[in-house]
């Protein structure tokens, strides 16, 4: 089948492209529904990403975060109609010890190859997971972030020591928004404290025990174990004032993305006996959970809805451009874009 | 119910000295009439998908079929007419004698030829019979139409900004199209080539859908041309 494909070819620039899809592969064939825009595609298309690394991955279709329907199963194994979460993360080998999304030889939708951004998409069978009917298709657009949340809440769980009485996160975007919920609903009794610069953004934490500008927390302020979901320029002051404030032998865990190299005050790294770990992108099991969450959690749910900023109809290139220059002036939370194209 | 009707009753007389019809040309390795069933495909609401052929291809395009499409349940080879509109009745037709021809009945009739259709398309094309009875895909003109009623001069030209080109898919409530069709004379059957004009010529509404550019009908052999540096992504 000739599928149409939307991809990035410059900055803010896409075209229509064609590719074959064979049909009598072993393919399940996803017509995608609601799209969400995450802040690794804007950095492409806002050109944000170094220029070799731009000239070496462009023309691609952006988009990691969707749900659609399937539309054709080559062994008619999901029925058509079904509504399923794409994974963006496809591994080419299996290992009993390292997880799927820190295999090197992993490929990453709109990072290693095309992205959603097309008008079906042709997928492996083992790369995609049923959704209940009681899930909001424009949440079910952003399960990849909640996921990757979700897989880092896990790993802390396994790697931190067992007192949680508080833990603290470093940001007041959509991650930190995540990781909170997921949070709380593993530990119901921890005190959550989140460190931002946005008041209007960190009101929205309403289940977390106090929220404190980055430049206003108190000397006395300190917690058992942390979360930095600041990424980009921000990573350096905020991992820094993570080991100035944790608790001796606290886990740190990494979730921002940042461009540059960020220096960290390991001295003091030692002396506390800190275990910091970095998390990134998630697998099949997270996506499974996170799914089974969403849909067991309505409360959990309904706040997480609340992230959505807007969705936008898109039914062209024009529309696309639209909706990606409306993330950029987003004041926060999700842009989705429903997909009509 | 939905219907696919895909036309592929043209022999291919423009094609130069091809000698199989156009619908049969391989592009992308593959005869452009397969990468437009399996467009069809795609779409979940098309109860059957109907391909229409000239009678001495039949045999040949149900062989394709079942060479490169695995699951073919849907799909159903059937003779086409003489005349375009002939083959579309003939669509018509077949449902009627499966006994489920009624006022609901919607045919998505497209030509074989324009296997760059897309999703969005089709879907716009079903949707809009919640609120007219037929609907014709077009794009903007883009070119000056010029109207000449002898060929050698002009009589008209026409304000671009009020031409559209027509595409297919052109959808129709079906009962209604084969009711307006069998109320023609034989003269006016012989001039109305085109489905569309039998709702408009009866003063019945036409609605537009969005079309694409590369939406393209391949009609000449530079067209073939087209379509394989389209798929390569060379355009």
């Amino acid at each position: 089948m000739l599928n149409t494909i939307y991809r990035l070819v410059k900055p803010r620039n896409f075209e229509i492209e064609f590719e074959e899809i064979d049909l009598n592969d072993d393919v399940v064939i996803v017509r995608p529904s609601f799209l969400s825009i995450c802040n690794a595609d804007q950095r492409y298309y806002q050109g944000k990403r170094a220029p070799e690394v731009l000239k070496k991955k462009l023309p691609m279709a952006l988009i990691h975060e969707a749900v659609g329907e399937v539309v054709y199963d080559s062994r008619e194994e999901f029925d058509v109609g079904q509504k399923v979460v794409m994974i963006p993360n496809t591994p080419f080998e299996k290992d009993s010890v390292i997880a799927e999304n820190y295999l090197r030889s992993s490929k990453f939708r709109a990072s290693g190859f095309d992205g959603f951004m097309q008008d079906n998409v042709a997928m492996r069978r083992d790369r995609l997971i049923e959704l209940p009917d009681n899930i909001d298709l424009r949440v079910g657009a952003f399960i990849e972030i909640i996921s990757v949340s979700y897989h880092t809440v896990q790993r802390f769980l396994k790697f931190s020591h067992r007192r949680k009485d508080s833990i603290a996160i470093w940001g007041d975007g959509n991650l930190a928004f995540l990781v909170s919920i997921i949070l709380k609903h593993e530990l119901p009794d921890v005190k959550l404290y989140i460190m931002g610069i946005h008041d209007d953004k960190m009101a929205g934490f309403v289940f977390a025990e106090d929220t404190f500008h980055v430049n206003e927390i108190p000397e006395n302020m300190t917690f058992d174990h942390a979360f930095e979901c600041v990424g980009g320029q921000g990573c350096e002051m905020a991992d820094n004032q993570i080991i100035d404030y944790i608790r001796p032998e606290g886990s740190i865990a990494l979730m921002g993305v940042s461009e540059n190299r960020v220096p960290l005050n390991t001295r003091m790294v030692l002396e506390k006996g800190l275990k910091i770990f970095g998390s990134s992108r998630s697998g099949y099991e997270d996506f499974k959970n996170t799914v089974e969450f969403l849909s067991q959690n309505d409360k959990a749910a309904q706040l997480i809805a609340n992230l959505i900023d807007s969705v936008i109809d898109v039914r062209s290139v024009e529309d696309m451009n639209r909706a990606f220059e409306s993330d950029i002036k987003k004041a926060g939370g999700k842009t989705i874009m429903k997909w009509n194209v | 119910m939905v219907y696919g009707v895909i036309l592929a009753g043209g022999i291919g007389s423009r094609m130069g000295s091809v000698e199989k019809p156009k619908q049969f040309i391989n592009i992308g390795g593959k005869p452009i009439i397969i990468h437009t069933v399996e467009k069809f495909m795609m779409i979940s609401r098309f109860e059957k998908i109907i391909v229409l052929c000239p009678e001495d291809w039949i045999e040949y395009t149900d062989e394709i079929i079942s060479k490169y499409i695995k699951n073919r349940e849907k799909i159903v080879v059937l003779k086409g007419g003489d005349t375009r509109n002939e083959t579309l009745m003939n669509a018509v037709k077949y449902i009627d004698e499966k006994g489920v021809l009624d006022d609901e009945t919607v045919i998505v009739t497209h030509d074989a030829v324009r296997p760059f259709v897309t999703t969005r398309i089709l879907k716009d094309n079903i949707e809009s019979m919640d609120f007219c009875d037929a609907c014709d895909t077009v794009v903007a003109a883009t070119d000056t139409i010029v109207e000449s009623f002898d060929g050698q001069t002009i009589s008209q030209i026409p304000d671009r900004k009020f031409l559209y080109q027509g595409q297919t898919p052109q959808t129709f409530k079906a009962k209604k199209l084969w009711e307006l069709y069998e109320a023609l004379t034989k003269a006016e059957k012989d001039i109305l080539t085109d489905a569309a004009k039998i709702f408009a010529i009866k003063g019945q509404k036409v609605h537009l859908v969005s079309g694409e550019t590369y939406n393209i009908k391949i009609t000449y052999p530079y067209d073939i041309t087209v379509a394989e540096a389209l798929i390569k992504n060379e355009i």
